[in-house]
């Protein structure tokens, strides 16, 4: 086989597993827009504060050293322990929850029956807020994120296609480990969705909020519920960026890419999310792949949100989106 | 008691149709005019120009436009920081002398040299050029809607920052891939460059800015602002009693990029006078901007204004109590200030949907019956 044609081939596999971490982000904001209709911009920005969290709790930092230190001019910020991955990553669920809740109880309780762009720009106030009490609780210094996933080049891959084509494949392992975790958390939300009292509770507030209200479904612990299960999507995100750039302020950005995969895959659809996810993944690699040298490189940062432009031009619903119908 | 309205009679619809019917508001604007045309020059320093005064004018206009395409015609835009960009290298361009190339008569590519043109001009061009790139931008939200819009604009936001950085003629092919505002000046007095005088940058940005809101004002009360608003309210409602959306929507979106396109030139030639586009014009100019108009008021000309003030003055005045008072390390500063800045947000959103100018609107009509309030 050609070199040229190889390499694409690398290209495109590497372009679906990166899709696979930006469909990760895009579960979480469809899990929430689902069964509230919100919008939630800061999914980004939870995912990158449950990493720091789970970085803090790791390396044992006291939280709000920075500020503390500033106030009483003490010099504290490490307790000296570490904890368990394991643990810490249990104890960055629970603030996770906590989070749910206070967001529910002080935000999203004041603007129920708003406009749906009110609620989008009340989550972009959010991420700042949630951006800045991340800061001061954690530092702003660049983290690295540990939690004893494989990283680096895939030896067994790179061997076996040097035998077969002659041309090694990069693969890294950390973007298989992504893949299969990826798959787990989508199969862990459809059994959850399907086959769980609370799921099929959630599927209901998602279908008509009066409906569910007037058999008997709590809407605030449904969205506490659904808040929650995003944060734990954002902390498993969180992890896998983290773990493969090191924890700092550009994952919200990097998440920011989670919404061209949305408005491709349509708000609505957690299939679409995926797709979605490993179309764009495959799109721009290929994209800087092919035309990048051309252009000058760095076409990453606007292409996948040109390709979702373009593309809802001719389908403003997305993929897998359900059809938008508008009444006077 | 002193704010009233009685004995105002209007004897002619002229009168009745007046931005300001009420006296005593007509007294009070052209006041504030006298002060920023008249008195603040005279006191003004290096301090206050480039801290307050000049970042406040700036963002105003941006706010302003910004306004007009989120706040009247309901399309909310990401892509802020872009469209800035685009009047900043405009502006350059134009006023450091502009080589176009055009396909001769034999086929031939033939180059035109432009020469220098006047600040003033520039970033009037620089304005019009924007308006043009928001039009191409502005296309698709004849299909696109809500935040879908919303995150589309995001596509102009990178690709054009994007463009900026790679483009080397844009940047006139400086090796840093900076632009540098060269000492320009109007009327004899120097407005841009390093040596150029508080009082004199202030005062060419004062003029767009009473310009444009001006402009602004009576476009949004006007046929075109209420068919801005009526595609705000509901555009299939709006389509069906004769309002035409493809012409409603595009001429808010070249509308709102010329005030943000001769913001983002203002900005650059008059406030910064060096510029690297990913640092300056990034997304978080998007937000800020976005920001301002929210706290300030979705749709008033006035909420601009109190949003631009209040989100120039507030790093300000965090950094004076906590760097300067208490001592407190500037990065903490900064992030209380992301803080609060989300806080309130939130808390505008709440408690205060249409922001200060309705705060604004409140006070006043406390203060007309105001001591006696039976």
């Amino acid at each position: 086989m050609p070199e040229q044609l190889l390499f694409a081939m690398e290209v495109t596999l590497n372009g679906l597993m990166a899709g696979v971490l930006y469909a990760l982000v895009a579960l979480g904001f469809v899990l929430i827009f689902k069964a509230s209709g919100i919008f939630n911009y800061a999914q980004g920005v939870m995912a990158l504060f449950a990493a720091l969290t789970l970085v803090g709790i790791m390396d044992g930092q006291v939280p709000f050293a920075h500020l503390i230190n500033a106030v009483f001019g003490t010099e504290v910020h490490h307790f000296g322990w570490h904890v368990p991955a394991v643990l810490a990553i249990v104890f960055t669920m629970i603030l996770m929850i906590i989070f749910a809740w206070a967001v529910n109880y002080f935000v999203l309780r004041h603007l129920v029956n708003q406009e749906p762009i009110i609620l989008f720009m009340a989550t972009i106030g959010l991420a700042y807020f949630l951006e800045g009490f991340g800061d001061i609780m954690w530092g702003a210094d660049i983290k690295k994120l540990d939690v004893g996933l494989p990283q680096g080049i895939n030896l067994w891959i790179d061997e076996t296609t040097f035998n077969a084509f002659g041309y090694g494949f990069f693969i890294d392992n950390l973007d298989m480990v992504a893949t299969v975790i990826a798959a787990l958390l989508v199969t862990a939300l459809v059994v959850f969705s399907q086959y769980t009292k609370q799921g099929r509770a959630l599927r209901a507030v998602a279908d008509d909020h009066q409906a569910a209200l007037s058999v008997g479904i709590s809407l605030n612990f449904i969205w506490v519920l659904v808040w929650s299960v995003a944060g734990f999507v954002a902390l498993v995100a969180g992890i896998m960026w983290g773990a493969k750039s090191g924890v700092q302020f550009s994952l919200s950005l990097i998440a920011l890419k989670a919404l061209p995969v949305l408005m491709l895959g349509g708000f609505t659809s957690i299939p679409g999310a995926i797709v979605g996810g490993l179309i764009i993944g495959v799109g721009e690699k290929l994209f800087e792949f092919l035309l990048g040298p051309a252009l000058g490189g760095a076409t990453e940062n606007w292409f996948a949100y040109v390709l979702a432009l373009l593309f809802l031009v001719f389908r403003p619903q997305g993929l897998f989106g359900e059809k938008i119908i508008e009444r006077v | 008691m002193f704010y009233r309205e009685a004995g105002d009679f209007s004897t002619t619809y002229t009168q009745d149709s007046q931005t300001f019917p009420i006296a005593f508001d007509r007294y009070r604007y052209y006041f504030v005019l006298a002060v920023a045309f008249l008195v603040i020059p005279f006191i003004i320093n290096d301090y206050w120009a480039n801290a307050v005064l000049l970042p406040f004018l700036i963002y105003a206009i941006a706010a302003i436009g910004l306004n007009i395409l989120t706040g009247y015609c309901g399309q909310v835009s990401l892509g802020t920081g872009g469209f800035m960009a685009v009047g900043a290298y405009a502006c350059y361009k134009f006023m450091t002398g502009m080589d176009i190339y055009l396909m001769g008569a034999d086929g031939e590519w033939v180059r035109y040299a432009l020469p220098p043109i006047n600040i003033f001009f520039s970033v009037i061009l620089a304005g019009l050029v924007t308006a043009f790139v928001g039009l191409l931008f502005g296309l698709p939200s004849l299909r696109i809607k809500g935040f879908y819009l919303a995150v589309a604009t995001l596509a102009a936001q990178f690709f054009l920052v994007w463009l900026f950085n790679k483009w080397s003629w844009t940047y006139n092919y400086s090796a840093s891939g900076q632009i540098n505002a060269p000492t320009r000046g109007v009327l004899g007095y120097e407005v841009t460059g390093p040596t150029a005088e508080p009082w004199a940058a202030y005062l060419f940005c004062l003029v767009f800015v009473v310009a444009l809101a001006w402009i602004a004002r009576n476009l949004t009360r006007g046929s075109v602002g209420r068919r801005w608003m009526a595609i705000r309210d509901m555009d299939i409602a709006a389509e069906i009693i004769g309002v035409n959306p493809l012409g409603a929507k595009l001429s808010a979106f070249a509308v709102s990029s010329f005030f943000v396109g001769v913001a983002g030139a203002l900005f650059f030639s008059v406030y910064l006078g060096a510029v690297e586009v990913g640092e300056a014009f990034g997304i978080q100019k998007s937000f800020l901007v976005l920001f301002m108009i929210i706290i300030g008021g979705l749709g008033s000309i006035f909420g601009s204004f109190a949003g631009a003030a209040f989100m120039v003055l507030l790093p300000v005045l965090l950094k004076n109590i906590l760097v300067g008072g208490l001592g407190w390390p500037t990065d903490l500063a900064a992030h209380i200030e992301f803080i609060i800045v989300g806080a309130l947000i939130v808390i505008f959103l709440i408690a205060e949907p249409h922001g200060l100018a309705q705060l604004w609107r409140l006070a006043k009509e406390k203060l007309r019956l105001w001591p006696f309030p039976y």
